[in-house]
């Protein structure tokens, strides 16, 4: 760990001047002090944001939920309206990490958590990531957990989080405060970005910008569900993770909103299969349909090829237990 | 005062069954538990000594060559820094368990990546860490390193001698049932929870390492070697070890470079690994492919054996990961051939891990076992019964007492284990398919030389001492237990004092020889202490009963203080394993019964029930004993399901060197363990009729849990661990 130095800012505007110098926010400090240990990270000026005022869960004017950045994973999952209105936010938190790290972890730092790639996180290894232009590790290495979709030749990351795929789901909003006090939201599915030339660049926040809220929708109602498909029962990412909010319409799928976790740099999300689900009535030739088109541009990379059939697997039994089991 | 004995032959005389205090196998509470759960038992790191600083250990980023500049003036300038150190005494590796002398010292020639180079020393553990980053290495890298175990460029050999007889090969051709598989299984890391620390400090010619090390008697003669020192010169204390699982059998690199630091820099110096070089340069278990050939007559009895195996270690490292040594006992067939092969690799030291050999040779051959039972439609509780020579079926010695029918039918009996139908995939529950599987355990017995005194205070406590360690396995809890029950004390007058070299040598922690080996040298002293206090009532030691701190023969009744009389008595038990090792195949044997869950969807494993029937000989504590399966069972829910480390194929660094990646089994991957232990004495065992309990857990678990599965889907995984890709290839459509 290198030495850095430790601020607790005095209010927003205090914070905001920090982070306007290029002082990094700290939150639940849970990925952001490991990869400090490993120097993965090496910021040399913190800003502890837990004491400003970031934190509560509360309705918004359109019915809708604002959950602060600074709202823990427990406090979220364990939220009486979470749980009632956006059940599946709550069963994704509660699919990931474990009591103790949910306990510490934050709305905004769940967000922003990186990449468990192997090499991403030892400073010894080559990682495009972590230092544009030294190369890919993963690439002919090992990449078991790496992405399917939305990859390029200079990164194969995976975006490791169960939080944000919810999100992505439930049509959420970051809440962005920028540099100068003003803010902006950006939908969650367009927050993290694919890496492209710039794998360096996990999501859409610049310099400055800190994340002040989640905006979730008026509730959707339907069927929610997460489904985690995991090396071990829990304390482990998700090799490959699937989201569903589907509201049936008599016979006919109404709706489905659909968000994968494990395939790729960001929370995957696919209009064409929500299109391709809406209006019809549910059958395993369907589920197979839309498998099909969310697969279409899958690539493995050896290691991982095994996430395209097991992506298929979850969708089906996703869609099944959605939709009401059909066959 | 010392009293010898050198196992020869059997003792019979089931001395501790004649005692009258009671409390040998009793579920005592183990004595060190407060001060572990109160955080009051200090571990190696935890010591707090005026003026230490802290190292941190360097490791190599290449796979082999040379370390040909360490430029020291890239880090002395950073704060805190005080020194960098690659010294020719340090250690490159790990020393073997039972070595006794110096691991690979030249730590300027890398062997394998992340071998140790250097230490970097400086005031704060996060100064000498961020140093030991940045420190500025040139090498020489050399281009033929193999990285790659199964490489056909890998130098091999065949280890030890083969075991070769009749011809199985024909016996295979002529069997009614046959079954010809390989199986693989992944290395593996002890991750013990405590990381290997050590604090050195200089007294003069005198070293006082404060470290965390299973077998202190030993290590105290690495550790002097490698700095070329005379043993008396080194004392080493480790009253606690969090753990080791076989990776603090030897002296590890961080306790010889903080000795090399502190003589260096005139300070006690710490060095604590890294969780990342835990798992990259203490020890590995290694991969193996394993081939097993299982030849039977139309009843289902074995006439042809083959288990031969590939696996892998460093250069000049003679362990290899013995993978047949219960095959070469556990099953009949005159027809056999039992061998391994050794590749040279440059991969982080192979060594002792959680039951070297039967771990991952059991799991294999159990599922194999299974293999054939199926093809055969026969219960495989049944193919186990029908098994079960007897004589050993190479060496024709018998067998030293042996439960495995009793554990066979006592587990199948608590699982409720149904052995009619083993057609897969016939149970459902929702979107999850349900199997049964069963497998032997088996777990070689050894023993080892030990040394343990007993004093009998005056005021009729007693105190067992030796170097002797308890890494959490229950020793204070046994010895304590066994002394009681010979001096007719409650255990609770008995202090049990362990882990430092001024003590008695016992024989260290590992193998599962700790409590046979070790309780023998205090049941010895014992032995001699009750000939005194005999002498003293005027009696023989055969008369005299001891209970509740009384003496009592005939018709008389004294307190121990008042036979005393003042004095305190002293007595070291000092036990050698003698002929009896060669005269008897002794082990340890048990029975798996586990049910499982397989997802339709997606090929996750869920193990819902897992039943262990075990013996061991005489149980000392029934409560550690039970502990200690239940332990052992876990690891097997690792390796049959989680646990595998993985190495880059290009430069042979781990890539999941921590606990949140390299996956050992979390709470909820276990469901309640049911421990069934089965009675046994066995005099061959030790003069304590009991054998080692810490390692049979494991011995053949995850083979259950193999079987489990395929009985469950009807996928046989030939690979461990057994992640959900390894089902999902051949798993029916949901
Ligand atoms: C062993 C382990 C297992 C885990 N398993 C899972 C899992 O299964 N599923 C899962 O989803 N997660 C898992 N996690 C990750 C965990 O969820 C994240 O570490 C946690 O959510 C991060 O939140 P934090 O508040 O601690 O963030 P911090 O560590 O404080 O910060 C993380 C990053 O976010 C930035 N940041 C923090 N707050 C803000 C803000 N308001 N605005 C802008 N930037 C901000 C920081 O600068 C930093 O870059 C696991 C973590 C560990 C260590
Ligand atoms: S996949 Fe991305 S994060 Fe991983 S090594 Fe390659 S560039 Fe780095």
């Amino acid at each position: 760990m290198r030495p850095f130095q430790y601020m607790r800012p005095e209010g927003l505007d205090h914070a905001g001047q920090l982070l306007r110098d290029g002082a990094r926010p700290i939150a639940g400090g849970t990925n952001l002090l490991d990869l400090m240990k490993l120097e993965v990270e090496a910021p040399d000026r913190l800003v502890d944001i837990n004491r400003l005022p970031l934190g509560g869960i509360a309705p918004t004017d359109d019915g809708g939920v604002r959950i602060g950045a600074l709202v823990t994973n427990s406090a979220c999952a364990a939220d009486l309206q979470i749980r009632r209105d956006y059940p599946v936010l709550a069963r994704a938190i509660l699919a990931g990490a474990t009591f103790q790290l949910r306990n510490m972890a934050t709305t905004g730092g769940n967000l922003c958590q990186r990449t468990r790639c192997y090499y991403f996180t030892n400073i010894d290894q080559p990682c495009n990531k972590r230092q544009p232009g030294s190369g890919c590790g993963a690439i002919g290495g090992h990449n078991r957990i790496h992405a399917i979709l939305g990859a390029s030749d200079a990164c194969i990351a995976t975006y490791p989080g169960d939080m944000a795929v919810a999100l992505a789901a439930l049509h959420a909003d970051v809440e962005i405060e920028r540099p100068d006090g003003t803010s902006r939201t950006v939908p969650v599915r367009t927050f993290h970005r694919l890496p492209g030339d710039t794998p360096d660049l996990d999501n859409v926040l610049e310099a400055g910008e800190v994340i002040t809220a989640v905006i979730l929708p008026p509730p959707a109602g339907g069927t929610q569900l997460y489904r985690k498909v995991r090396d071990r029962s829990s304390y482990a990412f998700a090799l490959v993770s699937v989201a569903a909010v589907v509201r049936m319409d008599g016979d006919t799928i109404g709706s489905a909103a659909l968000a994968f976790g494990g395939l790729a740099h960001k929370p995957w999300h696919d209009p064409r299969v929500e299109q391709l689900l809406a209006g019809q009535r549910p059958s395993d030739a369907l589920f197979h349909q839309a498998a099909d088109l969310l697969l279409e541009d899958a690539e493995g990379q050896g290691e991982n090829d095994f996430k395209i059939p097991l992506t298929r697997r979850t969708l089906l039994a996703s869609l099944r237990e959605a939709t009401g089991g059909a066959a | 005062m010392t009293r010898s004995l050198t196992m020869d032959r059997p003792d019979d005389r089931n001395r501790l069954d004649a005692m009258a205090q009671g409390v040998i196998g009793q579920p005592l509470d183990r004595p060190d538990g407060p001060a572990k759960v109160t955080g009051t038992a200090r571990y190696a790191a935890e010591y707090q000594i005026a003026g230490c600083v802290e190292g941190v250990l360097v490791t190599a980023t290449i796979s082999k060559g040379d370390v040909t500049a360490i430029d020291e003036a890239s880090v002395l300038s950073m704060p805190g820094v005080i020194a960098v150190i690659s010294d020719e005494r340090m250690t490159a590796r790990a020393a073997q368990g039972g070595a006794g002398e110096a691991p690979v010292q030249q730590v300027r020639q890398v062997q394998y990546y992340g071998q140790p180079i250097a230490v970097v020393v400086a005031e704060t553990f996060e100064q000498a860490r961020d140093a030991a980053k940045h420190l500025k290495v040139t090498y020489r890298a050399d281009d033929a390193a193999i990285t790659d175990p199964h490489s056909a460029a890998a130098p091999t050999e065949t280890y030890d001698e083969p075991i070769e007889q009749g011809d199985l090969a024909q016996a295979m051709a002529q069997a009614a049932h046959a079954v010809d598989v390989t199986y693989t299984t992944e290395g593996h890391n002890s991750a013990a929870m405590e990381p290997h620390a050590s604090i050195a400090q200089w007294d003069g010619q005198m070293l006082t390492l404060h470290a965390s090390l299973q077998m202190l008697a030993y290590n105290q003669k690495e550790l002097a070697d490698s700095l070329d020192l005379q043993p008396e010169q080194v004392r080493l204390v480790s009253p606690y070890v969090g753990g080791g699982f076989g990776s603090k059998l030897g002296i590890s690199p961080e306790g010889v470079a903080a000795a090399v630091a502190a003589m260096q820099l005139n300070r006690p110096v710490r060095v604590v690994m890294l969780r990342q070089q835990v798992f990259q340069c203490v020890m590995r278990r290694s991969e193996t492919v394993q081939r097993l050939r299982l030849a039977a007559d139309a009843e289902g009895r074995l006439t042809g054996f083959g288990h031969e195996a590939r696996v892998s270690n460093l250069p000049e490292e003679e362990f290899a990961e013995p993978v047949t040594q219960a095959s070469e006992f556990l099953y009949p067939g005159e027809n056999r051939r039992l061998a391994i092969e050794l590749a040279r690799v440059n991969l982080m030291t192979a060594g002792s891990v959680r039951a070297p050999g039967e771990a991952v040779g059991m799991q294999v051959l159990e599922s194999a076992m299974d293999e054939l039972a199926n093809a055969m439609g026969l219960d495989p509780v049944e193919l186990r019964l029908r098994n079960i020579p007897d004589r050993h079926p190479s060496e024709g010695i018998p067998y030293s007492s042996r439960k495995l029918a009793e554990c066979l039918k006592a587990g199948a009996d608590r699982f409720g284990w149904n052995g009619a139908d083993r057609r897969p995939a016939q149970r459902r529950e929702g979107e999850w398919w349900i199997g049964t599987g069963m497998a032997n355990a088996c777990r070689v017995h050894n023993i080892n030389e030990a040394q343990a005194s007993v004093t009998l205070m005056a005021d009729g406590t007693a105190i067992v001492a030796s170097d002797m360690t308890d890494i959490g396995t229950g020793t204070y809890a046994i010895l304590g237990q066994i002394a009681g029950e010979m001096l007719g004390l409650d255990p609770t007058d008995v202090l049990v004092q362990l882990g430092d070299t001024d003590l008695p040598p016992g024989s260290g922690s590992g193998g599962s020889w700790g409590a046979a080996s070790t309780g023998s040298a205090v049941f010895e002293a014992c032995e001699a202490i009750r000939e005194h206090l005999a002498e003293r009532l005027g009696t023989t030691e055969a008369e005299l009963t001891l209970k509740d701190g009384f003496a009592t023969a005939g018709n008389r009744r004294v307190a121990l203080p008042e036979l005393l009389a003042g004095a305190e008595v002293e007595r070291t038990g000092h036990f050698k394993p003698g002929e009896i090792t060669e005269a008897f195949a002794a082990a340890m044997y048990g029975a798996f019964f586990a049910e499982v869950a397989v997802n339709a969807y997606t090929g996750e494993v869920r193990v819902r029930r897992f039943t262990g029937a075990f013996s061991m000989g005489r149980v000392l504590n029934a409560k550690t004993a039970t502990s200690q399966c239940m332990g052992g069972m876990v690891w097997g829910i690792g390796s049959a399901l989680t646990e595998g480390l993985t190495f880059d194929p290009r430069d042979g660094h781990i890539v999941n060197p921590d606990l949140a990646e390299y996956h050992i089994p979390v709470n909820l991957d276990v469901p309640h363990l049911d421990v069934v232990l089965v009675d046994e004495r066995d005099p061959a065992g030790s003069p304590l009729q009991a054998k080692g309990v810490g390692e049979l857990g494991i011995c053949g678990a995850a083979g259950a849990i193999n079987n489990a599965i395929h009985h469950a889907c009807g996928v046989r995984v030939r690979s461990f661990p057994m992640t959900p890709d390894k089902l999902l290839a051949e798993l029916p459509d949901p």
